[in-house]
């Protein structure tokens, strides 16, 4: 058991090696294959260039994955949030008609909110599985997004509501200082609260947290509340990078990079212990792996097909029965 | 005669309650249009819903063993790709149906392999093998290819009439022989029997002597071949193929398992009742083809409302066995929630 133990240990000193390995190949690829992809330039007082864009793009992706991370630590799953993302969208620039913007993003993280509290009742209250639970949402509100936007493609002229997704703040695009807010509190919330101890106990075990006077249904609520209202930012800052809200296509197979992001951050879909740099780190390496792909020229439709492998591919690394079949070789094939 | 005498017990309530929920859902849609209630609208179910008779019943055993196929609608359309391109190109109409069915085989046999042999959850496999669907099929084509060759259009359009002049196609007597002989596997066979008993307790299973793995592994093949099967199926419905057919229809699918009494958690449920569950989402959207003013969209919100009232319901009669209770109190709340529909 002891050395059980200590291999463990090991294993999760390096979680954050994983993400930081899989990116500097990428990267080290990118210098050699696509000229151009470091430059940065500053034009107006403004960084541009690949890797800000890459931020840029990715600070939706931050933000979900964020949210995910916290229900997939509960070793749950909301498959809902690229649907949650195309309603929040679609609900803010519907109320930006004739509303201010305050009330506009209010209304849209209320949505959020509410569309979380939906999976998390469900989940924790009826005890479906979380899979099927938020399988509803997934396809049911595409729907109702259809229904708020009554089946067009709304678009927007507010200068306010478009700041969010495209305006610069000291050089950087301020949708990465929010990014950069939320994953502080989150942080916050997990290192210096009881509700983030909570959170990872009951993830790690429920009955025994149970016993231990935790309330899993509180924990399983707030987790996908959290996670719809992160969501719900994230279809803010999507919309309004587009100025425009597609029912249809916003956040479509986002859900997929949501979760890739989260495991290949070092998070086991086992639930338990959940890693918030690891996350982001995970869907910076997505949002790059997405900026290559388009920039190599490479039909844009593989993307799904490379993302599908990655999946499988970090999954099994994570499978005990997979390691134990290649325990001299896993450097081999990891790398 | 035994078997004429049903009695309610909370084995079958929620498949009376679909039935109820079917004999209301007609009532209500023949009361309120006129021609509604025809033969033909009754076979039109059949006709437009065969490829989701298969695939439903395919993904019913899966779930029985408490796993889940989300990669159901992926492989549909996949299949209509794959057909499309091919009969495109040329080849025999049957050689192409042999080579969807072989193609289907190989993704669930694929993805049972990897649940099996590396024990990942279910749904993960599944959901990257709905990507890897959708993948493969967007890069045979991102246009919509037309299906002109002989056969397909010639089965596609040959109707068997019946009597009081109602007519259905081919697609149907596959989709309802299929139907008759899953119920038979899942009775008669071994492996029916591990099915269910891998369900109700994979350890229990393990104990046993069943071999668990084979089961797993078999059981998401046979999801995947169903899934061909309906491929091919819908192909012939819609003679053409598609990397964008059927978005999010895994939801429908599990859908009509639920409404048909399948038990999520695994272990329980008659083969026959997706066949219901399908024919209740059929009549729904129906009904909102003939209400006309109601956008598309409505079908889905309404199924997956649907969804979640049976759902509950599930978790109701669980929880009521926990505890020993009967099930005279469920009966009256299924009639509660019917009338809310």
């Amino acid at each position: 058991m002891a050395s059980l133990a200590s291999s463990v240990r090991r294993v999760t000193k390096y979680k954050i090696v994983w993400p930081l390995l899989a990116m500097a190949i990428l990267y080290l690829f990118n210098l050699i294959v696509v000229p151009g992809f470091f430059k940065i330039e500053v034009i107006d007082g403004h960084l541009y260039g690949s890797l800000v864009d890459v931020l840029n793009r990715g600070t939706p992706l931050i933000i979900m994955a964020i949210g995910m991370a916290l229900v997939i630590a509960l070793e749950g799953i909301d498959i809902s949030v690229g649907s949650v993302l195309a309603i929040a969208g679609s609900m803010a620039i519907f109320m930006l008609e004739g509303h201010s913007l305050w009330v506009a993003i209010l209304a849209s993280l209320v949505i959020g909110l509410l569309c979380g509290l939906w999976n998390g009742m469900l989940v924790s209250i009826l005890g479906i599985q979380p899979m099927v639970a938020t399988l509803i949402l997934l396809t049911v509100g595409r729907g109702i997004a259809q229904l708020i936007t009554n089946g067009q493609i709304l678009t927007t002229t507010n200068k306010g509501y478009e700041f969010i997704g495209k305006g610069y703040f000291l050089g950087l695009p301020f949708a990465v200082y929010i990014a950069a807010a939320v994953f502080i509190i989150i942080y916050l919330l997990k290192t210096k609260t009881a509700f983030g101890l909570f959170l990872e106990a009951t993830g790690a075990n429920r009955k025994s947290s149970e016993y231990a006077g935790v309330k899993p249904r509180a924990i399983f609520m707030s987790a996908y509340a959290i996670c719809g209202l992160l969501a719900a930012t994230a279809g803010i800052i999507y919309s309004s990078n587009l100025s425009s809200a597609d029912a249809n296509n916003a956040g479509l197979w986002y859900e997929l990079d949501a979760i890739l992001a989260v495991v290949i951050g070092g998070t086991s879909m086992r639930g338990g212990r959940f890693y918030l740099g690891g996350t982001v780190i995970g869907a910076i390496f997505i949002q790059s792996l997405t900026t290559t792909i388009y920039s190599l020229g490479v039909p844009p439709e593989s993307i799904l097909l490379v993302k599908a492998f990655v999946v499988i591919l970090v999954c099994l690394i994570q499978s005990d029965a997979f390691r134990q079949m290649l325990t001299f070789k896993r450097k081999v094939t990891t790398s | 005669m035994k078997a004429l005498r049903i009695r309610v017990s909370s084995n079958n309530i929620i498949i009376l309650a679909t039935l109820l929920l079917l004999v209301l859902l007609y009532g209500a849609g023949s009361m309120m249009y006129t021609g509604f209630f025809s033969m033909q609208v009754f076979l039109n179910l059949f006709i437009d819903n065969a490829y989701l008779i298969i695939v439903a019943t395919g993904m019913a055993f899966v779930i029985i063993t408490g796993g889940i196929d989300l990669s159901v609608a992926s492989v549909v359309a996949l299949i209509s790709m794959v057909s499309a391109s091919l009969l495109e190109q040329g080849m025999n109409a049957y050689v192409v149906m042999s080579i969807s069915l072989l193609v289907g085989i190989a993704f669930g046999a694929g993805q049972g392999y990897l649940i099996h042999r590396f024990q990942l959850h279910p749904w993960i496999v599944t959901l990257a093998g709905m990507f890897l669907g959708r993948g493969i099929a967007y890069l045979i084509g991102t246009e919509s290819i037309v299906v002109k060759n002989e056969t397909y259009t010639k089965i596609s359009s040959y109707k068997i009439n019946l009597f009081g002049g109602g007519f259905i196609s081919i697609s149907v007597v596959i989709a309802l022989l299929f139907v008759i002989l899953a119920i038979l596997v899942g009775r008669y066979t071994g492996f029916g029997r591990a099915v269910y008993a891998l369900g109700g307790s994979e350890r229990s299973s393990v104990l046993m002597g069943l071999s668990v793995g084979n089961t797993t592994i078999a059981v998401y093949t046979l999801s995947g071949f169903c899934s061909a099967l309906g491929g091919i199926v819908f192909t012939f419905y819609m003679l053409s193929g598609n990397s964008l057919h059927l978005m999010g229809m895994e939801m429908d699918a599990i859908a009509a398992c639920v409404i048909g009494g399948i038990l999520l958690t695994g272990g329980f449920g008659y083969l026959i009742g997706p066949m219901f569950g399908v024919l209740c989402t059929g009549i729904i959207q129906t009904i909102i083809i003939f209400q006309g003013t109601l956008s598309s969209w409505w079908t889905k919100i309404v199924i997956g409302f649907l969804l979640f009232l049976f759902m509950a319901l599930q978790r109701l009669i669980v929880m009521r066995k926990e505890k020993g209770g009967n099930a005279t109190q469920i009966t009256r709340k299924i009639a509660k929630n019917n009338v809310k529909m």
